[in-house]
C-alpha cells in the first residue's frame, strides 16, 4: 500500500510542470477579482451610507419627526400602504400570470407561442413612469365607476368603505397598475418552469386518459410549484419597491383602511414625492424609511432565492 | 354467444364518439356568446365595449361549461372551463398592453415633432401654455434638455457598470472558487432586488456626505443607475460566458496561450454577441428609471451638458414633472401633451434598444462549425 501510494507525488512535477506565472495573467485575474470585490464594497456602501444618513432619525427627539410621534408611528402607515398595494397587485396578477404562462407553454399553438411570449415581455420593457402616466390619465377615470360601485354595494367591508374617490386615484388603482407591471415577471418565471416539465410526465398523464387540465394539475403544477412561488415572491419584491406608479397614481394621504378612497401612501412613493424638497431631519427620516423598504424587499427576495436554490439541489437541470 | 347479445351501438356513432359534442360546438357557442353579450350590454344601460366584453366572456364560460357538463361529463367540462379561463387570462393581459401603447401613441403623436425634440423648456411658462390653448400663440417647449440628460446619465452609468460587471462575470466564471465567489454571487442576487428608489437614496446620501447636503447632478444619477445596472450586466454576461464550450478554452491552453489571452481573445469574442445584447438590455432597463433620478439629478428646464455640476433633467423626470406639476394649473393640457410626447420618445428609445439588442444577438452570433 505505502509503496504504491508513493510514486505519484514524485512523478507529478515531471509530467505537469507548473506553469510560469505570467504578469499578464496576474494583472488580469487580479483586476477581475477587484471588480468582484468592488461589488461587495458598493453594496456595503449602500448599507453604510443609508444607515449613516438614517441615524439622526433614531437619535432625534420623537416630537421632531414628521407627525410628531417618533419614527415608528411615522413609518408604519407607510409600511401598511406598501404592503397593501403589493398585496392587491399580487392578488390580481398571480392568477392572470399563471394563466398566461400556461397559455404560452401548453395551450397556444406552438408556432405562435414564442411570439406571444415576446408580447408579454414587451410589458416589462415599458418604463414605469409611462405606466404611471397611463394609470393617472387613462386607467383611473376608467375604473372609478367600479370603485364607486364597490363602495356603494360592499361598503360594509372595511377595505371598501366609501365614499369612493371621484378621481379614481386610489390604492386599488395603484395596485392595478402595479399588477400590470409585475405581470411579466411572474409570467416569465412561471413559463420557464412550465416549459421544463419533463415531457415524459406529461405524456404519461395523457396516455392514462387525463384531460389537458388534469395533465397540467398532476404533472405541470407540482413540478413547477417552487418556480411559481419564487416568481410570485420576485413579483412581490418588485411591487414593494416600485415607486412611480404609486407616486403618480395615488392621491396620497393619511392612513385609512379603505382602498377605494384617497389616502395611504407607500414608502417608495413618499420618498419620491418628498425627498426632492426635503431638508434637515426630514431627509434623514426619509432615508430611514428607505432603509425599512430595503429590509423588507431584501427579506422577500432572499426568501424567493432560498426557494429556488432549495429546488435546484434536486432538479435534473444541474 | 355473449358477444352476440351485447347491444349494438346506435348506427352512425362509434362508442368513442359517444358523449362528445360536435366538433364546431365551441366556436358556435363563442359566436352566440358574443351576440348575447352585445344584446345584454345594450339591455343594461347602453352598449359599451367593457360590458360587452365582460358579459360575452361570462356567457361563454357558463354556456360552454354547462353544455359540456351535461353531454360530456364533469371532467371534460372542467377541462373546457380551464381552457377558456386560460385564453381569457391572455386576453386580459393584452388589454393593458394595447391600451398603454394606444394611449401613448394617441396622446403623444400630436406634440411629437422635430421642434419637440430640439427645444428645451427654458423660459416656457404657464402663460405660454394658456395663450397656446386660446390660439394666441404657438405651442412651445420641448424635451431636448431631458433627452440630452438621459443620454449623458445613461452613458455615464454604462461606462461605470460595463467594466465592473463584465470583469466580475469573468471572475465568477473563469477564476472564482470558494467563499469569495459564492458571496459575490449571493450579493449580486441581493443587488438585483434593490428597489430603484433605494439606489437613488444611496447615491444621494453618498453625494451628500462627499460634496455637501443637497448636491444634485447628473453624475449622482449615473451612480444610482449603476447600482441598478451592474447586477443585470453581471447576470447576463455570466450566463453568456458559461455557455462558451470548454473545448475552446482547452484548445487555447493546449497551444500554450496564457489564460488571460484565452479569455480576452477566445472566450469573450465567442460570447460577445450575448454580452453586447445583455448590456443593451440593461441600458434599456435603466433608461426608463425615474425614481432614482428625481432624488439625485433633480429637475431643470434648461439645457445642462455638464453631468458633474448642476441639476440635470432626464426624460422620465420630464414626464413626471410635466404630468404632476403642469406649468399652468388652470390649463394643464399642454403640459400633459408634453408628458405624453416625452413618454412616446422614451418608449421609442427603449424599443430601439431592445431591437438593437436582438439584432446584435443575431448578427454577431458566433459561427458554429456546421
Amino acid at each position: 500500500m505505502t509503496t504504491t501510494a508513493k510514486p505519484p507525488p514524485a512523478e507529478r512535477p515531471a509530467t505537469t510542470p507548473r506553469a510560469k506565472a505570467r504578469p499578464g495573467d496576474r494583472i488580469f485575474s487580479r483586476s477581475a477579482q477587484v471588480a468582484g470585490i468592488l461589488i461587495l464594497v458598493i453594496l456595503a456602501g449602500v448599507a453604510a451610507f443609508l444607515v449613516r444618513e438614517a441615524l439622526p432619525t433614531f437619535t432625534a427627539d420623537s416630537s421632531e419627526i414628521d407627525g410628531g410621534e417618533g419614527f415608528f408611528s411615522y413609518v408604519w402607515p407607510l409600511v401598511f400602504g406598501t404592503l397593501a398595494a403589493a398585496v392587491i397587485a399580487l392578488i390580481v396578477a398571480t392568477p392572470l400570470a399563471l394563466g398566461i404562462a400556461l397559455f404560452i407553454s401548453h395551450y397556444a399553438p406552438r408556432r405562435l407561442a414564442q411570439g406571444l411570449g415576446y408580447i408579454v415581455d414587451l410589458l416589462a420593457a415599458i418604463p414605469s413612469v409611462v405606466f404611471g402616466l397611463w394609470g393617472i390619465q387613462w386607467l383611473a377615470p376608467q375604473v372609478q365607476p367600479a370603485w364607486s360601485w364597490l363602495a356603494d354595494n360592499l361598503g360594509f367591508i372595511p377595505i371598501f368603505t366609501g365614499p369612493a374617490s371621484a378621481t379614481g386615484r386610489t390604492m386599488m388603482t395603484a395596485g392595478l397598475v402595479l399588477a400590470v407591471m409585475i405581470l411579466p415577471i411572474i409570467t416569465a418565471i412561471a413559463r420557464e418552469v412550465f416549459l421544463q416539465t419533463p415531457t415524459l410526465h406529461e405524456e404519461a398523464a395523457l396516455a392514462l386518459g387525463a384531460t389537458r387540465w388534469e395533465m397540467i394539475r398532476m404533472a405541470v403544477i407540482p413540478f413547477g410549484r417552487p418556480g411559481i412561488i419564487s416568481g410570485i415572491m420576485l413579483g412581490l419584491g418588485r411591487a414593494l419597491g416600485e415607486t412611480m406608479a404609486v407616486a403618480m397614481v395615488l392621491s396620497t394621504g393619511g392612513f385609512t383602511w379603505s382602498m377605494v378612497t384617497a389616502g395611504n401612501n407607500t414608502i417608495a412613493a413618499e420618498i419620491a414625492l418628498d425627498f426632492p424638497e426635503s431638508s434637515g431631519l426630514k431627509t434623514n427620516t426619509l432615508i430611514a424609511a428607505g432603509l425599512v423598504l430595503f429590509a423588507i424587499t431584501l427579506a422577500v427576495n432572499m426568501f424567493a432565492r432560498w426557494i429556488v436554490s432549495r429546488r435546484s439541489e434536486f432538479s435534473g437541470a444541474n | 354467444m355473449s358477444v352476440a347479445t351485447k347491444p349494438a351501438p346506435p348506427a352512425g356513432s362509434s362508442s368513442l364518439a359517444r358523449n362528445q359534442l360536435p366538433r364546431r360546438t365551441t366556436q358556435l357557442v363563442l359566436v352566440l356568446s358574443f351576440a348575447a353579450g352585445a344584446g345584454l350590454s345594450a339591455l343594461f344601460g347602453g352598449f359599451s365595449v367593457v360590458s360587452f366584453a365582460v358579459l360575452s366572456v361570462l356567457v361563454f364560460l357558463v354556456v360552454n361549461t354547462a353544455l359540456s357538463a351535461v353531454v360530456e361529463g364533469r371532467r371534460k367540462a372542467t377541462d373546457k372551463l380551464v381552457t377558456a379561463l386560460v385564453y381569457t387570462a391572455f386576453g386580459i393581459a393584452l388589454v393593458p398592453l394595447i391600451s398603454v401603447i394606444w394611449s401613448v401613441l394617441d396622446n403623444g403623436l400630436p406634440r411629437f415633432s422635430v421642434d419637440f425634440l430640439t427645444t428645451s423648456m427654458r423660459n416656457v411658462t404657464g402663460l405660454n401654455d394658456q395663450q397656446a390653448l386660446e390660439g394666441a400663440a404657438p405651442f412651445i417647449g420641448g424635451a431636448y434638455h431631458a433627452i440630452l440628460g438621459t443620454f449623458l446619465i445613461t452613458g455615464l452609468a454604462t461606462i461605470i457598470s460595463v467594466p465592473i460587471g463584465l470583469l466580475t462575470s469573468v471572475y465568477l466564471v473563469e477564476y472564482g472558487r470558494g467563499r469569495l465567489a459564492r458571496s459575490i454571487t449571493f450579493f449580486v442576487d441581493v443587488m438585483t432586488g434593490i428597489p430603484s428608489i433605494v439606489a437613488g437614496l444611496f447615491a444621494a446620501a453618498l453625494f451628500a456626505v462627499l460634496f455637501g447636503v443637497g448636491t444634485r447632478n447628473g453624475f449622482a444619477g449615473a451612480v444610482a443607475l449603476s447600482v441598478l445596472m451592474i447586477p443585470v450586466v453581471v447576470r447576463s454576461s455570466e450566463e453568456m460566458l458559461r455557455i462558451v464550450p470548454n473545448e475552446l478554452r482547452e484548445a487555447a491552453y493546449a497551444l500554450g496561450v496564457p489564460k488571460w489571452r484565452t479569455i480576452v481573445r477566445v472566450v469573450i469574442p465567442t460570447a460577445i454577441s450575448g454580452i453586447a445584447s445583455g448590456v443593451t438590455l440593461a441600458i434599456a432597463r435603466v433608461v426608463g428609471e425615474t425614481a432614482p433620478l428625481i432624488v439625485t439629478a433633480g429637475f431643470t428646464s434648461s439645457i445642462n451638458s455638464n453631468p458633474f455640476s448642476d441639476w440635470m433633467m432626464s426624460l422620465p423626470a420630464y414626464v413626471y414633472s410635466q404630468a404632476m406639476r403642469p406649468l399652468s394649473g388652470s390649463s394643464p393640457q399642454p403640459s400633459f401633451d408634453r408628458a405624453w410626447a416625452a413618454a412616446l420618445t422614451l418608449i421609442l428609445i427603449v424599443m430601439l434598444l431592445n431591437l438593437v439588442a436582438r439584432l446584435i444577438a443575431r448578427l454577431f452570433a458566433p459561427k458554429t462549425g456546421r
